[in-house]
């Protein structure tokens, strides 16, 4: 085996190595699960080094650098159809597979303190590695089918995850809704796979993208589409978002690292890993990013009305995903994959932020609770908190730092991610193809950044600013502050390490008009256009740098403008009155948000509930009563026949089985003798 | 080897001699877990020494003599590419359904256990034989012990389940018996010398043709008896009574072995012997498959008896296995093939694993349980894994099978309509709905009734029993070749003659002789329309 071999089967096998150790000692012996610091330290480990050996290959890699195929064992092999267990490293996988094991790592290490108490603290861990395992297959995977296992693969995981707390059947519920609605979205991966494999004869990535010409026209539109249907389940967009927000059931590292930070941008991974196939189906495009700015802001809107903390950071992070889409819809690839890193610092932040905030409200509850107080109350409500920011210092502050990141405004992570997602859709309302409507798109985007600051500041201010308010609405919690505290530093100091990311971040991706105005040449100081540009098939960017300064202006305008609008508002930690005057001035709208546009009372009244009455109701009834009394009266009948023959017919089913063993018996033995 | 092979067929026939000798309780079920062990070991050489590039050869062949000169009718015993894994997979399942009623069966063991050591052997009979008179003896033989073992050892309702599984498979195998013979004489005609023969190599080889006439009566009623045996929709109302009152042992035997004489006999016997008409008729037998895939899964969703619904979601499963087969092309036959297996591990181990909390509990009602995941960890991980794999997550064995069925019918030129997979596929998604909601009832949210508070977890036999499955389940998973390779050679070879015989048929078909339906059928009418001009 050579270096490469050895290193790619390191990174993907530790983390299996992790899930088997943690997973079967865990399960078979009482006194390992008790020793949770040798826990702790396999599963982090077990994420660490492949960091490591990723940072290396990184170190190791240029931007013209040809890509590094690793192939480990064939997989499937029958007729024509052929797929190994084989790795790609190239620009863009390797991106991804720093944010996993990255950001992965961090959040193993922020679970160590976060998950102590629970006592399922072994299988935590082995699910999270198993996790990582199946998310590095799906972003190293040099063919489209290992790619699905690590698809099905961390659904599988978040399952888990989602359901982790199992006792209470909400939590459970949660979970088997998301593995549902994903379901959903791989049945229509797995039509374009055998799509693809009906025109390619092949499921590799190379070959795929080096014979797209085979494909037809029409079958490129419904790969690529089905392949989007895929990508909607899993990233949760329009119309099969409604699983996430559920899904905050889990732990809330879990929705740190899977369902903000890695595994829903895999849709965003799949179609930039495929960008040369989308970019011929301009109508995939721009139903891509229809959906991706629909979805944003409604799922924009949504957020700001609600009151459970991770509530609003799911909706945000269905927004922030939609941003995504827009980018891809838009020709931005590169915008996209921005993007995505840094909403995984930010994000990834934002959670754990909110989990050092539930971790501190559950130990106030329990705190009264040991005073010999029985009060109750949901620790996730933010109408409970307010006036953090003096008892957790430094959760405040890195969550304030979040804020502003995704807020957009400059210079931190999120502001030149999304500034450039927006320049490119203005870029493709001139790019021939449903030109105005891309326009529209673009208005979609800013609005929908207005509405980010403002509800993500509303957040914030609500959570931090202010005055504690669990002793005015409880008045038996009085003196509940004393209990306050901020987390411990195996959770802070993720939080530092992610804030610091999400402060830099964006200088990944620094505009290059900002330099060519100024010289007057062409500039390279993208630093991710750079890195991607062998990879993915990005759209070129059209625009004059007088355009392009004077967007950059508006959505700084755009988000200072939102930021502003919160501080007015909730600045001083008046949440209720505010959402109060907010319901007053937008009334059946706002309704409509709080209500989350009522989908999933449309999807069970409108699918599942008539599916599931029909079944019971229509088809068990119909199975025992036509099908199988079709065949009684068929017997019935035969009976009657029989009746004429009853001296031959004993009835006595026994006696016909013994006269066909003997039958049989004699058979068998003029054969063999 | 040849003798191996016999051995190991007659090996549980030794077993239930030793039991009627010493009528021992204790000795009994020990004779039956050696008996069913070496069993399985000794099939182990036939595995290992198994030459798979000439997968398409019968090997470990025992030719007896012809019953009477004229009639070729003889005891012929081999194994090749397409019964190789199912005869395995049989000897496998042996000691496991033994030690499954190590504890649960304690009525008339003698009488029990004798009846699984024949079934035994009737079921590696039916894989290993080439002379379709023995093929059906053994066919036949494989129904009355399972008959006893529903009937005396079943639940409440067992004589009616018994009953119409009998009678229903026995129906449906009287009419192949005639289709049988009629083959018999017809194909004894072809030979020199001959009367009758029923030597699967000559029927199959292209040195046989039978007209299209006789062709469409011929499969039609093979493939009745083969549909009812699978089930396919809608010939399945016998398997819910039947799997719900068998005892655990009888429904493992019948969801991982018996169901599959139904689709092999399917490949082996109707693809074959009758290619034309397994070709004409595929597109109406995989709509039924198709809609067996999403009625099976819709009506195993609303069952509140957890048996029953395992039972639907074989019917579904099966629908998967069927439509492969009749995409007669080399991946979705390899793809039916492979999921045969994988459905007798995954089902046998769902099977096994409810059998096992109704030990503990008596119940099978869903509403009886709800919770329990905490009582019993280890059970609830062998239960997850078992589910996983039978909604066919990537990675374990269930993939593997739907992917190469829906990807080979996908290109398959017989079923050219995409439709056949897109609504196939639909059944993978209600697959994870009916087999989650049922573990999240089960398993999961707060424990319902305070009585399962006390419940066991798994012992190291029921551990140990289990174990198996889930290695089997994991490396058909990850590394299917390691067992496809098997059969790949012969399924190229069988898929291009059949077809080669086929399109001979078809052409050199006489249409002034032929009736006017199967002209059409058929499509020869081409060729009188270019006579007729002749004239």
């Amino acid at each position: 085996m050579d270096s490469a071999t050895t290193l790619t089967s390191l990174i993907i096998a530790l983390p299996l190595l992790g899930f088997l150790v943690n997973g079967l000692l865990g399960l078979s012996s009482k006194s390992f699960r008790q020793r949770k610091a040798l826990i702790g330290t396999i599963a982090n480990l077990t994420v660490f080094i492949p960091f490591a050996i990723a940072v290396y290959f990184f170190i190791n890699m240029g931007q013209d650098s040809a890509p590094i195929f690793v192939e480990l064992f064939t997989w499937i092999e029958v007729g024509s159809f052929s797929v190994d267990i084989a790795y790609q490293l190239d620009q863009l996988s390797i991106l991804m597979t720093l944010v996993v094991t990255g950001v992965g790592f961090l959040i193993h290490m922020y679970s160590v303190g976060y998950m102590w108490e629970d006592e399922g603290y072994w299988k935590f861990f082995a699910y999270l590695n198993l996790f990582i395992f199946a998310m590095l297959n799906l972003v190293m995977a040099d063919n489209l089918l290992l790619l699905f296992l690590g698809w099905e693969g961390v659904g599988l995981c978040s399952y888990l995850l989602i359901g982790f707390w199992y006792t209470d059947m909400a939590n459970s519920a949660a979970g088997s809704k998301a593995f549902w609605y994903n379901r959903v979205g791989d049945f229509a991966f797995l039509v374009a796979m055998f799509l693809t494999f009906q025109h390619v004869g092949s499921l590799d990535f190379d070959i795929i993208l080096s014979s797209l010409e085979a494909i037809p026209a029409d079958d490129k539109f419904w790969i690529a589409f089905l392949m989007f249907i895929g990508a909607t389940g899993k990233s949760a967009q329009i119309p099969l978002f409604v699983w996430l927000p559920d899904a905050m059931a889990g732990p809330t590292s879990v929705s740190a690292l899977i369902h903000a930070a890695t595994m829903v941008t895999s849709g965003i991974y799949l179609i930039s890993r495929m960008s040369a196939m989308f970019v011929m189906s301009p109508e995939v495009m721009m139903i891509i990013a229809v959906i991706g700015a629909l979805t944003a802001i409604v799922a924009a809107t949504i957020a700001l009305t609600q009151n459970d903390i991770k509530r609003v950071l799911a909706y945000s992070t269905v927004s922030q995903l939609g941003y995504m889409f827009l980018a891809l819809g838009s020709g931005a690839f590169t915008a996209a994959m921005f993007h995505v890193v840094t909403h995984a610092f930010f994000k990834a932040l934002l959670f754990l932020g909110s989990g050092s905030v539930i971790h501190a409200m559950e130990h106030v509850e329990h705190g009264l609770h040991e005073e010999g107080k029985d009060v109750h109350f949901d620790p996730q409500d933010m109408r409970f908190m307010g006036g953090l920011k003096e008892y957790m210092p430094s959760t405040y502050k890195t969550f304030l730092i979040a804020t502003i990141a995704i807020a957009g405004i400059p210079p931190l992570a999120g502001f030149f991610s999304k500034d450039e997602i927006l320049a490119f859709t203005f870029n493709a309302g001139f790019a021939g193809f449903a030109e105005p409507l891309y326009m529209v798109l673009w208005g979609v985007g800013i609005v929908t950044a207005f509405l980010t600051a403002f509800y993500m500041f509303r957040l914030t201010f609500g959570t931090f600013n202010g005055e504690f308010k669990l002793p005015e609405k409880i008045s038996e919690a009085a003196g509940a502050e004393k209990h306050l505290h901020e987390s411990p530093k195996s959770m802070t100091i993720p939080l530092w390490t992610l804030g610091g990311l999400s402060v830099v971040g964006g200088f990944l991706g620094v505009p290059n008009f900002l330099l060519s105005t100024f010289t007057h040449q062409e500039e390279h100081i993208n630093l991710l256009h750079n890195w991607l540009y062998n990879v993915t098939a990005d759209y070129e960017l059209g625009l004059s740098h007088s355009v392009e300064w004077i967007l950059m202006t508006v959505s700084i305008f755009v988000a200072v403008g939102g930021v502003y609008t919160a501080y007015r508002m909730y600045g001083s930690g008046a949440t209720e009155e505010s959402d109060a005057k907010l319901a007053d001035r937008f009334g059946v709208f706002y309704e409509t948000w709080k209500e989350k546009y009522s989908l999933d009372e449309f999807y069970e009244g409108l699918v599942v509930h008539p599916i599931v009455r029909w079944s019971d109701k229509g088809l068990a009834k119909f199975d025992m009563k036509i099908v199988d009394g079709v065949v009684n009266t068929v017997g019935g009948v035969v009976r009657l026949f029989g009746s004429v023959f009853r001296y031959v017919q004993t009835g006595v089913t026994s006696s016909y089985a013994l006269a066909l063993v003997l039958g049989v018996i004699l058979v068998l033995s003029m054969l063999i003798l | 080897m040849e003798l191996l092979l016999n051995l190991v067929i007659y090996l549980p026939l030794l077993g239930i001699a030793g039991i009627l000798a010493l009528r021992n309780d204790k000795a009994t079920k020990w004779i039956s877990l050696v008996a069913t062990s070496a069993t399985f070991l000794l099939s182990l050489p036939l595995l290992f020494s198994f030459d798979i590039a000439n997968s398409g050869a019968v090997q470990y062949l025992t030719e007896g003599s012809n019953i009477m000169t004229g009639l070729d009718i003889k005891y012929l015993i081999g194994l090749d590419g397409l019964s190789l894994l199912l005869f395995m997979l049989t000897t496998l399942m042996g000691p496991i359904v033994i030690l499954s009623s190590w504890d649960s069966i304690k009525k008339h063991l003698a009488g029990y256990y004798s009846m699984l050591l024949l079934l035994q052997t009737a079921s590696m009979g039916v894989f290993a034989s080439l002379d379709l008179i023995v093929f059906y003896v053994f066919f036949e033989l494989s129904l009355i012990p399972m008959y006893f073992l529903i009937g005396i050892w079943g639940g409440k309702n067992r004589i009616h389940a018994t009953v119409k599984f009998f009678v229903y498979t026995l129906v449906g195998s009287l009419i192949m018996l005639v289709g049988l013979i009629y083959t018999g004489y017809d194909a004894g005609a072809a030979i020199e010398g001959y009367k009758f023969t029923t030597d699967w190599r000559f029927l199959s080889g292209d040195g046989y043709h039978i007209g299209l006439v006789e062709q469409t009566y011929l499969f039609l009623s093979f493939a009745l008896a083969f549909c009812i045996k699978v089930p396919l929709f809608p010939f399945h109302t016998w398997l819910p009574y039947a799997h719900t009152e068998a005892p655990t042992a009888g429904s493992v035997v019948l969801a991982a072995i018996m169901l599959k004489m139904g689709t092999y006999g399917l490949l082996r016997i109707c693809l074959p012997l009758f290619p034309n008409a397994f070709v004409e008729f595929a597109p109406y037998l995989a709509t039924l498959a198709v809609i067996g895939i999403i009625y099976g899964a819709l009506v195993a969703m609303v069952q509140k008896d957890v048996k029953k619904l395992v039972a639907y979601s074989s019917v579904s499963h099966l629908g998967f296995v069927v439509l492969g087969l009749f995409a007669f092309n080399t991946i979705a036959v390899q793809g039916a093939l492979i999921q045969m297996i994988n459905h007798g591990l995954s089902t046998g181990a769902l099977f096994l694993i409810v059998g096992m909390i109704y030990d503990r509990t008596h119940t099978r009602e869903i509403e009886d349980y709800g919770g329990i995941a905490k009582v019993v960890p280890v059970f609830a991980v062998m239960f997850m894994i078992a589910t996983l794999a039978s909604i066919g997550l990537p990675g374990l064995n269930g993939f593997i099978g739907e992917f190469l069925i829906l990807n080979g019918t996908f290109s398959s030129e017989v079923l050219p309509q995409n439709a056949f997979v897109v609504f196939a596929a639909l059944g993978v998604i209600l697959a994870a709905v009916y087999m989650l909601w049922m573990y999240q009832r089960v398993m999961f949210g707060p424990i319902k009734h305070e009585k399962n508070k006390k419940l066991v977890d798994l012992n190291a036999r029921e551990i140990g029993l289990l174990v198996p499955l889930v290695i089997f389940m994991v490396w058909i998973g990850i590394r299917p070749t390691d067992f496809t390779q098997y059969s790949e050679v012969q399924v190229q070879e069988l898929l291009e003659s059949s077809n080669e015989k086929r399109v001979a048929i078809q052409q050199s078909a006489d249409s002034e002789k032929l009736p006017q339906w199967a002209s059409n059928l058929y499509d020869v009418t081409d060729e009188l329309a270019s006579k007729m001009e002749n004239q």
